[in-house]
């Protein structure tokens, strides 16, 4: 057994941080200091700067113009770039689709789409959640007719991250209405600027525009935007839950928040006029989470030196999720009782200081964090049944 | 013992619901919620006046209708049923209890007795930027030029104070802590825009001069701080009693409607344990509420205890009802057109406000019983 990285590690963690030290452009860097959010075109730009790295996908084979990175390397750079708050990607294209397509779709699919989510041309969407299709997503009923050449989508998607920005979906539609409801379900390839797609943002508790109503109105799509088998989409979705739920690890973004709430603590002063770094009441909350944290960050580890031997993302990674959500919120509640009344203001620059701004905004609006990429109700049914074997379940 | 309330409590009850059911909905507190304005009404703020809820919980001699605190509890936990925004408790229990307990009697027919009519606003300016909930830590100065004080300093998240008339003001004199009434109008406001909804100011006074008739003597300002401060506990205790009740059950019905995997969400038992969590801690709520507005108005160590335990419970198991209203919603539970979000942000602020938990825990443990 060994925990440390290697030499090589450690320097490649060290290159990492100077280049990003280095090209991270000075507005990007003021508003990662103060832990603000990103608007989507300054995410699009710090795409533009890892794709001229080279280190933009970093878990995309060489073939397909990854950098050919270690299961290790990959971490090392997620986890530095979280560090230093760099924009984060936009994970539908590069982490959600691109695997797909590498793995189901044709050549032609390959070249037409690739090159583009790896640039950043084209910016992709998620449209698997309907109204009456959340957990139980099998039961969509958004409907693609075949039509000899193409399909005729009709249906209505929700909660659709940022469909506002996005280029083009991937959906769950379904192509028969026969069998288990698994069995009719196709993957779609649908490009927004096709007539008869429209989409509604709405409003998060956060007050950001971060998902949208996506309408299908006689949407025509033609065949060869089918990606993998006719009525096979359904495998194409449970390989993707595997790489959805590692994302959501989020050692990094705890991280942070943990930082933040070091910060916080310098910065607010409790009843005797010290900061609250110094009370031992908060300093004990605060490491509580740090070393809550830790044991997440070794599991982590964990399942990485598992992927380092070539095994996909198992049941396993849903206890990612699981942790990694929750840790999440408990660092933002940390943050909001830190800060006091000053938790109340809304984002309001003059009220708080600037580096207070996003703390209450992401405090609403990280409760989604238990909710999507499969809520943890339903993680719990995943380890329940295919861990612990439980009957019935 | 008896927990029940009284004929004339429980026709109030029903009163305050009844307005809230049929002419403050949560429909209402939104659009104020988005317009440009106070983010209350004043026309309404009047009829409370005139239906006498604002004049319930002071004596007769004052001008009051000689109730109790139990009865403000009552109508602010109706009121947080459904997000009623007017300014009930940072107007009735933050200023005006400051200015009843400082008061003398000239004051109170003069700035208690309008508040109560529904003709003004009054607001507590105790709190500085970045100090906790200690009063006492108070960087605003007062003092005495000939007859009159002359008041400067900043004071922060004055809660509905961007609409109030007149601020009460802690401000530190050579002789230690004071209370004024200031005339809002004599400050620099500043509103802020609060996660809730609400309305706060950030006021700036620059040497204000007030005469001595607006300094409140009638007992030393620290105690009707640390009194008033625990009134507004127990009264954000009593609203979000309310706010957890309407979420409880708005979820509960929710887990009776919506379907996935062909069945009612309801029937999974994991969510029905989880629904009985939230029942469990909003009957706890229900029951400290109860001793800590029955205790808000005594003297003693019993007192603070039961406030400060009430206000645990709220922090505790009231974000536990509020957390996961928003979990068992799924999605649209993260919408801001939902409802569950409203209340979510008002529960933060309850919980936030006069003490959060971190300072009533270490206020109950420094006068525990050692056995
Ligand atoms: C901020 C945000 C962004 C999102 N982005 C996208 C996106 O880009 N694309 C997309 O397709 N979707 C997206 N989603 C949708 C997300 O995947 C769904 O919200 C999620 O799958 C839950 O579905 P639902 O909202 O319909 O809730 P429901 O499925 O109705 O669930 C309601 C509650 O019931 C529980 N529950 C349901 N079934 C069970 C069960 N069998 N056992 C126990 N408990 C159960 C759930 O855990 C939840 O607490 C997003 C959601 C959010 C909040």
């Amino acid at each position: 057994m060994d925990l440390s990285f290697s030499p090589e590690e450690e320097a490649f963690r060290q290159e990492v941080r100077a280049w990003i030290a280095q090209n991270m452009p000075p507005h990007l860097k003021a508003k990662a200091e103060q832990a603000a959010h990103f608007e989507m075109p300054e995410v699009m730009e710090w795409h533009e700067l890892l794709y001229a790295k080279g280190w933009v996908a970093p878990h995309w084979p060489k073939e397909f113009g990854g950098p050919g990175f270690s299961a290790t390397q990959r971490f090392i750079l997620g986890e530095e770039l979280e560090l230093a708050g760099t924009p984060p990607l936009s994970p539908f294209g590069l982490v959600m689709v691109a695997p797909l397509i590498m793995r189901f779709g044709s050549d032609a699919q390959r070249q037409r789409f690739l090159p583009k989510i790896l640039s950043g041309e084209e910016v992709w969407c998620q449209g698997y959640s309907e109204p009456n299709a959340g957990s139980d997503l099998a039961s969509l009923r958004t409907m693609a007719v075949d039509a000899g050449d193409h399909f005729v989508v009709t249906g209505q998607k929700t909660w659709t991250t940022y469909a506002q920005y996005a280029d083009w979906i991937f959906c769950l539609v379904r192509t028969s209405t026969e069998g288990k409801k698994q069995q009719g379900i196709s993957f779609l390839l649908i490009d927004m600027k096709t007539p008869g797609v429209e989409v509604k943002p709405m409003q998060t508790l956060g007050d950001t525009p971060a998902f949208c109503d996506t309408f299908f109105d006689n949407a025509k799509v033609p065949k060869e935007n089918l990606l993998g088998p006719l009525n096979g989409g359904w495998n194409l979705a449970k390989a993707l839950l595997g790489h959805e739920r590692t994302l959501v690890a989020a050692v990094g973004q705890t991280r942070r928040n943990l930082r933040l709430a070091k910060r916080l603590a310098a910065h607010h002063l409790g009843a005797n006029g010290k900061p609250l770094l110094e009370d031992p009441h908060f300093r004990s909350k605060l490491a509580r989470l740090e070393m809550r944290l830790r044991a997440h960050q070794m599991t982590n580890y964990r399942a990485l030196a598992e992927q380092q031997k070539g095994h996909h993302p198992g049941p396993e990674s849903s206890i990612l999720k699981l942790v990694g959500s929750m840790l999440v919120q408990e660092a933002d509640e940390l943050c909001m009782e830190l800060m006091g009344q000053s938790s109340l203001a809304w984002h309001d620059d003059e009220a708080v200081e600037p580096f207070e701004r996003w703390v209450p905004p992401t405090f609403c609006y990280d409760r989604a964090t238990t909710i999507y990429a499969g809520s943890n109700e339903i993680q719990k049914n995943i380890i329940a049944k295919l861990i612990l074997g439980m009957p019935g379940a | 013992m008896n927990f029940d309330l009284s004929d004339d409590q429980k026709m109030l009850a029903k009163t305050v619901a009844d307005f809230g059911k049929k002419e403050s909905t949560v429909e209402r507190f939104r659009k104020l919620r988005d317009a440009d304005g106070l983010g209350f009404e004043k026309a309404t703020w009047k009829k409370m006046g005139e239906l006498g809820w604002l004049a319930i919980p002071f004596p007769e001699e004052v001008g009051g209708l000689g109730g109790s605190f139990v009865d403000a509890g009552i109508v602010l936990e109706q009121l947080g049923k459904t997000l009623v925004p007017e300014p009930y408790l940072s107007s009735v229990v933050l200023g005006g209890h400051a200015l009843w307990l400082g008061g003398s009697p000239a004051q109170h027919e003069k700035l208690l007795a309008p508040m109560m009519e529904g003709d003004t606003i009054l607001a507590l300016a105790f709190a500085e930027r970045n100090v906790r909930f200690d009063p006492r830590c108070c960087a605003t100065t007062a003092r005495r030029e000939g007859d009159a004080w002359v008041i400067s300093g900043q004071k922060a998240f004055v809660l509905d104070g961007h609409a109030a008339d007149h601020l009460v003001v802690a401000a530190m004199s050579d002789q230690g802590m004071q209370l004024f009434v200031v005339d809002a109008a004599a400050c620099e406001r500043k509103t802020v825009r609060l996660m809730d909804g609400h309305r706060a100011a950030h006021v700036t006074l620059r040497d204000v001069s007030v005469g001595e008739d607006r300094r409140l003597t009638a007992r030393p300002a620290v105690e009707v701080l640390e009194r008033v401060l625990d009134f507004g506990a127990a009264g954000a205790v009593a609203e979000g009693l309310g706010v957890a009740f309407a979420m409880l059950w708005t979820t509960v019905e929710y887990l009776k409607t919506r379907e996935q995997f062909d069945v009612k969400i309801g029937t999974f038992q994991a969510l029905q344990h989880r629904t009985v969590d939230m029942f469990v801690e909003v009957e706890l709520l229900k029951s400290i509420h109860t001793e800590s507005v029955v205790r808000a108005s005594e003297e003693g160590p019993e007192r603070t205890r039961a406030i400060s335990a009430a206000k645990l419970q709220l922090a505790q198991g009231g974000q536990l009802v509020s957390r996961q209203a928003i979990q068992l919603h799924g999605g649209v539970g993260v919408t801001d057109e939902h409802d569950i979000g409203l209340w979510f942000k008002r529960m933060h602020t309850l919980v936030t406000i006069c003490g959060d938990e971190s300072a009533h825990v270490a206020r109950y443990a420094a006068t525990m019983d050692a056995s």
